[in-house]
């Protein structure tokens, strides 16, 4: 197999100092480089204690690709906290229910991320209506961890006093 | 065979109705006041008839069915907790007449089942309680024949009400409290729906299923995590539609565990029955999932579970 063949999925998780024009700085290298942006995940209400704004990169490249791109970033002084290979194998999704905003869903979420290695792939929320809301979180996470993600997010929604409806199996099939 | 009676509402009621279709004489019928008996086979149409204009079925006092001639004693009286008394008194009656049983009351298989078990030792008949679990459908039948060490999870919707209110709530976009009171007027959900709409009864079954498949361990309600669907609101149903999935109170038993609790289904998977339907899921080991799905509450559906079970007696 040729190195052109050997596309892959990777996921880059950078820090960016909170001023306009950063998160373009953060993309040019990946294009430049021949990588092929997937997704963008940019918490732009969230900050580190460091008082940097999380974001998670998925992109396609092959292994000589990807190497230039983090040396790339580097090099324009992004904060890379983490690269490497696709990890996550399974999405599943999970719907949070009730006062939300009182619970510091994205503070929550954060944590959970951080902790159970757990990526947030889509999210939307409704409400409230009559004191409360929901919030859809599509997760994914590397295979064979569903398990133990869910456990872990249980224990974080019972401690602030929300409803998770998990699915029935993993992946949501049944 | 001769079929002794207890408990005369929607189940008891249908069992007397219909058992000479399948070929057995009713000897017995008692309410909770009342009882008719007759060895030869009592009236069954002029026992109901007498249960809707007086609230009795007969002259006899409650108690004369258990004693009364019979080959087996069908237990339909409401489903109790903790000592599942009277329910349980009736079986051990006829268990140490050396009678069968068949039951349609989930209290002594839910919370006494080693006690259920101990005295069928002792003998010569057999309790048996396909009724107790899905209505009309075979469950316990199911496990029985594929083999309780060949099936890793069973999974299902076992509650009509539960069902039906989170099946309208998907549907038109009404609150929980909407859809409660209509089930109210459909007659689907009791004045006090706490059973239902808390996971109780769902719990109840999958504690049944539990102890039927474990064989070396008691369980009862109390060892089943237990989360209902009140107060879910219509946006969480809403929310999980935008990802084609949506959300049934579903009952598990698995890994030696018993959890109901909401979970989400795919919108158009075998698991998102809708309105009071029931479904169950058997994991098995050689044969993949396997489904079945129908009526889960009912008098004559039940009744089928109960015949069902006593044709099993014959063997």
């Amino acid at each position: 197999m040729s190195d052109a063949d050997d596309v892959r999925a990777y996921t880059v998780r950078l820090e960016l100092v909170d001023r306009p024009g950063e998160l373009l700085r953060a993309l040019e290298p990946i294009a430049g480089n021949g990588g092929n942006l997937l997704s963008i995940f940019h918490e732009r209400g969230n900050v580190t204690p460091r008082g940097h704004i999380p974001v998670e990169i998925d992109l396609e490249a092959t292994p000589g690709q990807f190497e230039a791109v983090v040396d790339a970033l580097q090099q324009t002084d992004v904060n890379v906290i983490q690269a490497g290979q696709e990890r996550y194998g399974e999405e599943f999704v999970v719907v949070l229910v009730g006062d939300l905003v009182g619970a510091d869903l994205s503070g929550m979420l954060e944590r959970f991320q951080a902790d159970a290695g757990v990526s947030v792939r889509d999210f939307s929320v409704r409400g409230p209506d009559g004191g409360v809301s929901s919030a859809r979180l599509r997760l994914a996470a590397e295979s064979g961890t569903v398990p133990a993600a869910l456990e872990q997010l249980r224990e974080l929604a019972t401690n602030r006093e929300l409803r998770l409806v998990e699915p029935l199996t993993p992946g949501g099939g049944a | 065979m001769n079929i002794g009676v207890v408990g005369a509402g929607a189940v008891g009621s249908a069992v007397a109705e219909l058992a000479g279709e399948y070929g057995h004489t009713v000897t017995g019928l008692a309410d909770s006041e009342s009882s008719a008996v007759d060895p030869s086979g009592i009236d069954v149409a002029a026992a109901l008839e007498r249960k809707r204009n007086e609230g009795v079925v007969g002259d006899g006092d409650s108690g004369a069915v258990l004693s009364a001639a019979y080959d087996v004693l069908v237990e339909a009286t409401p489903t109790t907790l903790g000592d599942a008394q009277p329910g349980f008194g009736h079986l051990e009656t006829a268990l140490a007449r050396d009678r069968h049983v068949v039951l349609a009351n989930k209290g002594p298989v839910a919370e006494r089942y080693a006690d259920l078990r101990a005295l069928e030792a002792q003998s010569e008949g057999t309790a048996r309680f396909e009724a107790t679990v899905g209505g009309a459908i075979p469950v316990l039948g199911t496990i029985e024949d594929i083999g309780p060490d060949q099936i890793t999870a069973v999974r299902g919707v076992l509650n009509g009400t539960a069902n039906f209110i989170l099946s309208r709530m998907a549907a038109e976009g009404l609150t929980y409290e909407q859809v409660l009171a209509e089930a109210q007027d459909l007659g689907v959900a009791e004045s006090d729906p706490a059973f239902d709409v808390e996971g109780t009864d769902a719990a109840l079954k999958c504690v049944i299923v539990a102890n039927v498949l474990a064989g070396d361990r008691e369980y009862t309600l109390a060892d089943a995590t237990v989360e209902g669907i009140r107060g879910l609101p219509a946006n969480a149903l809403e929310l999980a539609g935008e990802d084609s999935r949506t959300i049934r109170l579903v009952g598990e038993v698995r890994d030696g565990e018993v959890r109901v609790a909401p979970r989400l289904v795919p919108e158009n998977g075998a698991m998102a029955v809708s309105g009071t339907r029931n479904i169950v899921q058997f994991e098995t080991t050689n044969a993949g999932p396997l489904f079945h799905s129908g009526r889960g509450a009912g008098g004559p559906e039940t009744a089928s579970a109960i015949f069902a079970d006593i044709s099993r007696l014959d063997d």
